[in-house]
């Protein structure tokens, strides 16, 4: 039978204790063990970024990781951002300047960009297309999703 | 109509559920007692089937079945019906949902895995083996065409499917009298699909009935239980698909696949709901791509630089099977002459089978590879010419005057294509000025100093929108006074929900927040085609108008019973029915919906037929025409062929603009793609048929890091084909992109450049060049 281990890590806030299969990464561990399914699969192999979330503050793809590896550490993804009744500004900004058109990437683009502001809080439009360049989108040509990471930024440093 | 929605550059009501990790993605969904598919797939090009062995497999944990072709005879057998039947394709040459007895490319399905687990069903996946006989595979389509070439199905005699032609006018004469003939041979690839979330199915079977419901990451629901039903000898009314939030379309999502029909084989004869998510290495080798076009054309020009006809031969790669028909190949062909008014064409392309993935249209179908042919050779003239690119086209264009213009081609139907409105020559010269091509020479200098060539590209295009017959729509206001559409247009990110919800509320005299729309679900709307050639603004857009327009002529009916006030004195404003300047006077749009939703022993007011709801189908006889130019700046490091493309414009008319948000969001996002065709995606496969790019460290999708900022500049020359002025904006960003980027490359490597008839081209390649060059 299948190795297990037992894991505790901290998931949007809240303690997490569950039985994992060694073999299983962490985003299918986050969809199908905890029910988080924001956090979606492009391609499994590390390139796309559709599964990034945030581990210990860094962006990390949740394809390339173990759940096990998790053990021990603090994770937020998408659904940790805003609700659908109340958006983050980040969030807010990719609706205002079309960053999405299918939403498959756009879970991951939030937490790329995220994990980036938090540590960059002045970026140029470059900065960004660099921050998110291990991102693809196959449908908005990226411009909307830059002018939206500039906003967010902008209403960050207001806030600040 | 008020306008106070249409033309308005509304948030899309789409967007706070995907944003907020909402969205329900088929893999989001989980049945109750669901299994777990793994397909076992062919692993080479050509082979015949001699045995199976899963007998180990079978013992694995987790596994509920393991099934090939023959276990499913019981309920259905045979290959699949075709979904685009052409009259060259005499037996049809599709699928069987597994593969029975020969394999025709790698990545062909033929077997499948059901356990408890995806992981499961890998491992024992991978523990099913073979006794496959290699049969000699052909791996490319001229090398198909060959006397002594392996066939690519062992009972077909040769590799041909058929020869489509088309055309208009005397050719030989007008090349007879020609002041000038150039001849060039075309290399076009275009990749894949690479939406980004790949394709996956669940069917689950009522366990009170007989029903079965199949969800799937398909751009045509319909067409998934027309021809699922068809299969099963089913009803469709026992057969209900839903395509829930689909990550991204790009075309090959249009297709029918055999894994949809396995995976509802599979539920169907386990009684058990099925899932399948199709992983990225096996959307390389199963999902539909697009690949190669080889053109061998002459064109005849005046020495004045017009362009006065086209004459060639196309080579065209459909892969190992035609489950799309010819469709494909006829749109490269439908595609002429674009923009242009040429007096003769003659064009005929042969369809050719390869042992690889079949080829189906992905964003833009063939429409670049004809854009890229036509502007490349008005290029090609004014070089030879020495004029101006831009003077080639301005000399060549069908002008404003003459629309609407024939063209001399012909629709599917037979019917005669003409164009519907524009201006051409307007779009390119704004193109030019916007790009400042004045200042051009200057910024060129500054590279130069810098060490860097920069080059200027410029193409144009004309887009075939509104593809007919239909997609409707029913416009319904509820009792609680919200308004709901429902329709049959599959969506995969368009936005189609905001732009149906700004055309009902303007002509309904509501608040957009109190409109839901649902589609693509043929539980809830009797009829639907498919979400491609950029038609569903055209087609479920008028519907919507229509059906919004009789809702509103009913309620004002029955308000003017209810109201005992004449129909013209009434007005609808924010869902209230006001009788005007009379304040006090009023009856919501929900109080009419009560009224016409019927109380026991009440007659309806006005004797009205019950329920404040309308349907309508817009028949899109007609295509309309959207159209543009494309300028770019290409900058090119000759150290290393570093290729970035530094500025982009794109002038576009699509006639009216519903959102000028998501119409933007569709011409960059497509432009990106375009870029993608002539810099970054290549499908490569060894000469047996081996493919050699199947991940993203091998096969490159454009970056954010290398995309430049799109400049849009919209002209809106109103549609009179349709209700609402529309034209299809879903693909005229991709389809003279490859060839704007390759304008300016050719443009940036100077005199003595060659000429380049090819994409993608890659940085090794320009060195390549600058080394011949030097």
């Amino acid at each position: 039978m299948s190795d297990t281990r037992r894991i505790t890590l901290s998931v949007n806030g809240r303690s997490r204790t569950e039985e994992v299969e060694t073999r299983i990464h962490l985003a299918d561990f986050l969809r199908q063990s905890l029910g988080l399914t924001g956090t979606h699969l492009g391609c499994e192999h590390g390139v796309c970024g559709a599964c990034t979330i945030i581990v210990d503050g860094r962006a990390v793809r949740s394809c390339l990781m173990l759940a096990v590896q998790a053990d021990g550490a603090e994770i937020e993804t998408v659904e940790n951002l805003g609700r659908v009744e109340a958006l983050s500004p980040l969030q807010k900004a990719f609706s205002t300047h079309h960053g999405l058109q299918c939403g498959f990437c756009t879970p991951g683009m939030l937490m790329s960009i995220e994990a980036f502001l938090r540590e960059n809080p002045e970026p140029t439009a470059a900065d960004i297309r660099e921050a998110i360049s291990g991102n693809i989108c196959r449908c908005t040509g990226y411009q909307g999703i830059v002018e939206a990471a500039l906003a967010a930024a902008d209403e960050r440093r207001g806030r600040a | 109509m008020s306008a106070r929605y249409f033309g308005a550059a509304v948030p899309r009501l789409e967007d706070p559920r995907l944003l907020a990790g909402r969205g329900r993605y088929v893999d989001d969904i989980a049945l109750p007692g669901m299994l777990h598919a793994a397909f076992v797939r062919a692993q080479v090009a050509h082979g015949r089937i001699r045995g199976i062995d899963a007998a180990e497999a079978r013992t694995m944990p987790g596994i509920a079945a393991i099934y090939t072709m023959t276990d499913f005879a019981a309920i259905a057998q045979g290959p699949m019906p075709p979904m685009a039947p052409h009259p060259l394709i005499k037996t049809p040459i599709t699928y069987h949902p597994l593969a029975v007895d020969e394999v025709c490319h790698v990545g062909e399905p033929i077997a499948v895995v059901l356990a408890g687990t995806r992981q499961q069903a890998e491992d024992a996946a991978n523990a099913v083996s073979f006794d496959i006989e290699h049969l000699p595979a052909v791996a490319n389509p001229i090398a198909a065409l060959a006397k002594d070439a392996p066939p690519v199905h062992s009972g077909r005699a040769g590799n041909l499917i058929g020869t489509i032609r088309g055309g208009f006018g005397d050719s030989d004469a007008v090349f007879a009298r020609a002041d000038q003939i150039l001849s060039e041979t075309f290399s076009i690839h275009r990749g894949g699909c690479h939406s980004m979330e790949c394709r996956g199915v669940i069917a689950a079977p009522d366990a009170l009935s007989d029903d079965l419901t199949v969800y799937t990451s398909s751009q045509s629901p319909y067409m998934v239980r027309r021809h699922l039903a068809q299969y099963l000898k089913r009803d469709e009314s026992s057969l209900r698909v839903i395509a829930p939030d689909v990550g991204g379309g790009f075309g090959p999502k249009a297709n029918v696949y055999p894994e949809e029909f396995a995976i509802a084989l599979a539920a169907l004869a386990l009684g058990r709901p099925v899932k399948w998510i199709e992983d990225r290495s096996e959307h390389f080798v199963a999902t539909t791509q697009q690949r190669d076009q080889v053109w061998m054309v002459d064109v005849a020009f005046t020495h004045q630089g017009r362009m006065q006809a086209v004459r060639g031969r196309c080579i065209h790669d459909n892969g190992a099977y035609a489950p799309y028909g010819l469709i494909l190949p006829a749109t490269a062909l439908a595609s002429f002459p674009g923009p242009y008014a040429l007096d003769a064409l003659d064009i005929s392309i042969d369809v050719v089978l390869t042992n690889l993935v079949p080829t189906t249209p992905v964003r833009g179908a063939a429409r670049p590879c004809t854009a890229f042919v036509l502007e490349r050779l008005a290029d090609r003239i004014a070089r030879y010419l020495k004029m101006p690119r831009e003077e080639v086209r301005r000399r060549s264009f069908v002008t404003a005057d003459r629309m609407p213009y024939t063209t001399g081609m012909k629709a599917r139907d037979g019917s005669p294509i003409s164009y519907d409105s524009g201006d051409y020559e307007k779009a390119l010269d704004l193109a030019l000025e916007k790009i400042d091509a004045l200042g051009f020479p200057a910024r060129r200098k500054q590279a130069a100093a810098r060490g860097k060539l920069l080059g200027l590209g410029i193409a144009s295009c004309v887009e075939d929108t509104g593809l007919a017959p239909f997609e409707g729509a029913t416009v319904r206001v509820t009792p609680a006074g919200k308004v709901t559409i429902a329709t049959g247009a599959a969506s995969q990110g368009q936005g189609h929900r905001t732009v149906l919800a700004q055309i009902a509320a303007d002509a309904l005299g509501v608040d957009i927040a109190d409109i839901s729309v649902e589609s693509a679900d043929t539980g809830k709307f009797p009829l639907g085609i498919s979400t491609i050639a950029s038609r569903i603004a055209v087609t479920a857009g008028s519907s919507v108008e229509l059906a919004a327009q009789k809702v509103r002529n009913k309620a004002l009916k029955a308000a003017s019973f209810m109201l005992e006030a004449a129909e013209n004195d009434l007005e609808i404003e924010a869902g209230i029915v006001r009788v005007i300047g009379v304040p006090g006077m009023q009856v919501s749009l929900g109080e009419i919906a009560r009224a016409l939703s019927g109380s026991a022993g009440l007659l309806l007011p006005g004797h009205l037929e019950p329920d404040l709801a309308a349907t309508a189908y817009f028949e899109s006889n007609a295509l309309t025409f959207a159209y543009g130019s494309n300028a770019c700046e290409v900058e090119i490091d000759p150290a290393t062929g570093d290729i970035r493309v530094t500025r982009y414009v794109v002038v576009h008319d699509c006639g009216r603009l519903i959102n000028p948000l998501v119409v933007e969001g569709q011409i960059r996002g497509g432009v990106v793609h375009g870029i993608g065709n002539a810099l970054y995606e290549r499908m490569v496969y060894d000469e047996t048929g081996q493919p050699l790019s199947t991940n993203y460290g091998e096969y490159l999708l454009p970056l954010a890091s290398e995309m430049p900022d799109i400049e849009i500049h919209h002209i809106e020359t109103p549609s009179p084909r349709n209700p609402i002025g529309v034209k299809g904006a879903g693909e005229g960003g991709t389809i003279p992109a490859a060839a704007c980027v390759i304008s300016a490359i050719e443009d940036a490597l100077g005199q003595g450049a060659p000429f380049i008839a090819e994409h993608p081209v890659s940085p090794e390649r320009i060195t390549e060049w600058l080394d011949g060059m030097s």
